[in-house]
């Protein structure tokens, strides 16, 4: 049990291969979005902003693998358990946000002229 | 009342092999909820700027402010300072002392680098009168922006403490431990940036 233990310990901080893995996928992962936003490659904007949030996501999770080696295994399975947690609290605190001042926006009083000019 | 003193005594057992498991007493776990906690910082900032993002004022908007390029350069530097802390990382865990302090130099000079950059643009965007008072979109970009440069900074300090520490008494345990704490910072940075980068550069610029 206790070999065990100090094997998944070694292990916890990764090794060379992983690194090297996770950088190469990252540097994909950045260099596709950047890519997409500054030439235009795909006319449809929500498309283009669709795809940048996916790849963002995917490349968030490759960082948690390779780079923070949260794994079920390192420090017993809590470093996975806070790490899932607070992703949930992440996702609320900004998903929730957006979508209360956005309905918020949308019940507020029509506005008039002037203060129109300087909406986006 | 038997059972209850062989349920204590299992329960004992399983304690102290926990101790075992633990030999560091749990730092690096405390250490990872602190970085979540962070996390939540970086969470309501984002959470703001969202909010505030088409707040202008009738100020500036980001496809006005904006210059991919100089962003696409920073997140190039955090990314192969993540790689070379990484190295430092493997050197450590080789017990190469020489190659440790080499590439825990390197990653510094890459988050000076991103500072730099960072204040840069900071520096044109108010030459350009887009200053943190014009907007609210602005107050909430340089909170956020600025929040995260402050940590990398503090990072570069904390860099700077471990050289001084890894100097004067090498790689016994206690700095390996506190070598690991800071490679947790410097790449839970990198995973914040990507939110950065995403949600406040490129999205501003496509929309």
């Amino acid at each position: 049990m206790s070999a065990d233990a100090s094997h998944a310990n070694a292990n916890a901080h990764g090794s060379r291969r992983s690194y090297l893995l996770g950088f190469l996928l990252s540097v994909v992962l950045t260099a596709v979005p950047f890519w997409l936003v500054m030439t235009g490659a795909i006319a449809d904007a929500a498309t283009t902003a669709a795809l940048v949030v996916v790849l963002a996501i995917v490349q968030i999770l490759v960082h948690t693998v390779f780079f923070l080696h949260v794994n079920p295994r390192a420090e017993g399975g809590w470093t996975l358990m806070a790490y899932a947690f607070t992703a949930v609290l992440v996702v609320i605190c900004i998903g929730g946000s957006l979508w209360i001042m956005h309905h918020l926006n949308l019940n507020m009083m029509p506005i008039t002229g002037t203060e129109m000019s300087n909406q986006p | 009342m038997s059972t209850t003193t062989l349920d204590q005594s299992t329960f004992y057992l399983v304690d102290e092999e926990a101790e075992a498991h633990h030999p560091e007493g749990g730092t690096l776990l405390g250490f990872w909820i602190y970085l979540m906690s962070d996390a939540l910082i970086f969470a309501t900032l984002f959470a703001t700027y969202g909010v505030l993002a088409t707040a202008y004022a009738g100020g500036p908007t980001q496809r006005d402010l904006f210059e991919l390029p100089l962003v696409a350069l920073n997140t190039a530097i955090l990314l192969v300072s993540s790689i070379t802390y990484g190295f430092a990382m493997m050197a450590m865990q080789d017990g190469k002392l020489g190659g440790t302090r080499l590439w825990l130099v390197v990653t510094a000079l890459l988050g000076m680098a991103f500072v730099g950059v960072e204040l840069y643009e900071f520096g044109t965007l108010i030459a350009e009168g887009a200053t943190p008072q014009t907007s609210a979109f602005l107050s909430a970009f340089f909170t956020l922006v600025a929040t995260h440069g402050l940590h990398v900074t503090v990072g570069i300090i904390w860099i700077g403490v471990m050289l001084v520490q890894l100097g004067q008494r090498g790689l016994h345990p206690e700095n390996q431990q506190r070598l690991m704490c800071l490679s947790m910072f410097w790449h839970f940075l990198d995973v914040v940036w990507i939110g950065v980068f995403t949600f406040v550069y490129l999205l501003g610029v496509v929309q």
